[in-house]
């Protein structure tokens, strides 16, 4: 039996790794499984059966009610999320041709860390009351992110871009963001400074539709870009000479994959905060059971950083019971020693 | 690499000239601020209290505040010469490393579950953290193919501190108390810092501040290349252990008092090798009265800058140091 199957026309051809097609058939179905079990759990339980004949329009009315009200978007934004995160991880982990960088490690979501908390300072009056719609608080983490991309890559601009500078650059600003952001919460009052790190800990509590409608097109329409890179990705593992020898402008694809990668993390972080190490640690897993071609390290990636999310809400809103702890502090939890674990393992 | 003060009778000159500065910065810091004082009040606080609003803020305020700066400032400052002559990286500092990250999460850990108080305590908990924040790092920055290279070291540190950092977020979120109490602390600062915390960080950094001093000739064997260092007969085993625990003496001692400052130990250096050159047994002195000067001007800055409330000092020396931090980087240090 051969390893790949082969799918070749006229203007195309891929190969296909059955083994990989196996695994993200698997990763799949425990994507799946997680969320109804995450749907299901909560203060009134419903079973993962249930769960199922209720999503197809049939079963009990409450539960219906529940589930495609209350629980159903909650759970999407948590997997969403997590998905454009690592997958944005996993773009930048291509890039700049290192697994230890992340969205969380260059900057871009102190970024839109440092918007989100200016946005809460600034527009909030003094007995605390917010001045403009607290939706607008997307909007302006997602400038955030993108305002930060933008200045890391201009200033590691200089002949080109390398990777290493984009990285030691987004190091040096994400230090600054941080700064700023401290600075920020010291200004307002201690309420506000507490939602806010609630929000830097990422978390989807209190989730709805809205939230759902505003990120499936970014994570939808990002996927397409993604397929047509994916190849020239692949080569640019083998460094700048080789990319260009193959006819790849590559300071341009960088360009693009960074804007891609921001796009994905400042969506994801704009609705459910800066989740940290979905980023970093789901393309890690993937790559341990897909191998490093992204063609399948992509889709394992979002699915693993799906699950990760959607598991971690859902730790957060049992475990603890009645309190709710955010999603961002277990994928710390969990993210961070599993990181520590790997690089030892490596050594 | 040859400095701009080349002969060592106007090194010598500058640096006498340089622990004048880091005096009447002193005094401007006790002077500066919200409530005016002028120098006389200053010393008549001292030779004739009157126990005047004035004169409670000169002595427990800004006089304290004034030497734990400097203090902190030196530490710093020559951690970063330690760290970047031990790892050849030109960034190596505390902050980005991570082992500020460490001390802090360690501390805010015993704040929140051990119910730690006093400075002592502090202390003992922010060198722990330290220690393991920087033992880390190095593992990480050594594990896998290649062993330790400036970029990965980087890295691994980078990667340290976004999970103390997102551990310290996690405690808090759960504990809004002890968010108000380590808000402040978290963003570094010498305000409201006592002369018995200074006191009890003392000890642990002046030994530090002389085993650097007495190192620095070491220093420069090692700067040559390791395999050089061994045939000089330096024992390099033993040198890097006793290196890397003044860092973890310096940086721990600086977080637990002031909470972590980045960037003087990044920038500090550099300014120091283009004073001096590639010597370190003039680096280190000139780094820690630069560093020294530096801290306590930023913290001058920081009661002006959202005045009439204070910005704590480590927001300044990021505004001030990422700009220096990026400089460095686009020279182009690393090629690959």
């Amino acid at each position: 039996m051969r390893k790949y199957w082969v799918i070749q026309r006229k203007s195309f051809s891929y190969l296909i790794d059955k083994k990989t097609t196996f695994a993200i058939l698997v990763l799949t179905l425990v994507a799946l499984f997680s969320m109804l079990v995450s749907i299901g759990v909560g203060e009134l339980y419903i079973a993962p059966f249930d769960v199922f004949t209720a999503l197809i329009g049939s079963g009990l009315e409450m539960n219906q009610l529940i589930i495609t009200e209350f629980r159903l978007p909650r759970v999407m934004v948590a997997f969403i999320a997590g998905a454009s995160l690592a997958l944005s991880g996993a773009i930048l982990q291509g890039v700049i041709r290192n697994p230890l960088a992340s969205p969380d490690m260059i900057g871009i979501t102190g970024g839109a860390g440092f918007a989100a908390v200016a946005f809460l300072t600034m527009f909030s009056d003094d007995s605390n009351n917010l001045l403009l719609s607290i939706n607008f608080l997307p909007l302006f983490a997602f400038a955030g992110a993108t305002i930060v991309a933008f200045l890391i890559y201009g200033l590691a601009w200089k002949d080109g871009v390398t990777p290493i500078r984009l990285i030691l650059i987004g190091i040096g600003l994400m230090a600054l963001f941080q700064a700023l952001t401290t600075l920020m919460m010291l200004m307002g009052p201690i309420y506000r400074a507490s939602q806010a790190t609630v929000w830097l800990t990422g978390t989807v509590y209190g989730t709805s539709w809205k939230e759902v409608k505003a990120m499936l097109p970014w994570f939808l329409g990002m996927l397409p870009i993604l397929i047509l890179l994916v190849r020239r990705l692949n080569i640019q593992g083998f460094g700048d000479d080789l990319t260009t020898g193959a006819g790849i402008l590559v300071h341009r694809e960088r360009f693009m994959l960074l804007m891609v990668c921001t796009a994905l993390a400042g969506s994801a972080i704009a609705f459910a905060g800066a989740m940290g190490f979905v980023g970093l640690i789901g393309p890690h897993i993937a790559r341990r059971i897909t191998g490093s071609s992204f063609g399948g390290l992509f889709p394992a990636s979002a699915l693993i950083g799906g699950i990760m999310v959607v598991l971690a809400d859902l730790a957060g809103r049992t475990l603890f019971s009645p309190l709710e702890v955010p999603a961002g502090v277990f994928t710390a939890a969990i993210g961070a020693p599993y990181f520590i674990y790997l690089l030892f393992k490596n050594q | 690499m040859n400095g701009i003060l080349q002969d060592n009778k106007i090194r010598t000159a500058v640096l006498i000239i340089g622990i004048f500065i880091a005096f009447i910065v002193m005094v401007l810091s006790v002077v500066l601020g919200y409530t005016d004082t002028s120098l006389s009040m200053a010393i008549e606080a001292y030779t004739a209290f009157n126990g005047s609003n004035e004169h409670l803020i000169i002595q427990l305020s800004r006089v304290p505040r004034a030497l734990v700066g400097m203090a902190v400032g030196i530490s710093l400052g020559i951690a970063g010469v330690l760290m970047q002559a031990l790892t050849r990286n030109p960034i190596a500092s505390p902050d980005i490393f991570g082992v500020n990250a460490g001390a802090g999460f360690f501390i805010v850990f015993g704040v929140t579950f051990l119910g730690i108080t006093s400075i002592q305590q502090f202390m003992w908990i922010g060198f722990l953290g330290a220690a393991v924040a920087s033992g880390l790092a190095y593992a990480l920055g050594s594990a896998g193919r290649g062993g330790l290279t400036p970029v990965k070291l980087t890295l691994a540190g980078a990667v340290m501190a976004a999970l103390f950092a997102s551990l310290t977020q996690g405690m808090l979120v759960t504990n809004e108390k002890a968010l108000d109490e380590v808000l402040f602390w978290l963003a570094g600062s010498v305000e409201g810092r006592k002369l018995s915390m200074l006191a009890a960080v003392m000890p642990a950094l002046l030994i530090a501040w002389t085993v650097s001093m007495l190192l620095s000739r070491q220093l420069n064997a090692f700067a040559l290349g390791e395999d050089v260092a061994v045939s000089l007969g330096q024992k390099t085993v033993i040198f890097k252990f006793a290196a890397a625990l003044m860092v973890v003496l310096l940086a721990g001692g600086s977080v637990a008092i002031a909470g972590p400052i980045s960037f003087i130990g990044i920038v500090v250096p550099h300014f120091a090798r283009y004073l001096v050159g590639s010597d370190h047994r003039w680096i280190v002195p000139f780094s820690a009265l630069t560093g020294g000067i530096m801290l306590v001007l930023a913290d001058i800055g920081a009661r002006y800058i959202i005045m009439p409330e204070e910005a704590p000092v480590g927001v300044v020396t990021a505004l001030l140091g990422t700009p220096f931090f990026i400089y460095i980087v686009r020279k182009g240090i690393f090629q690959r």
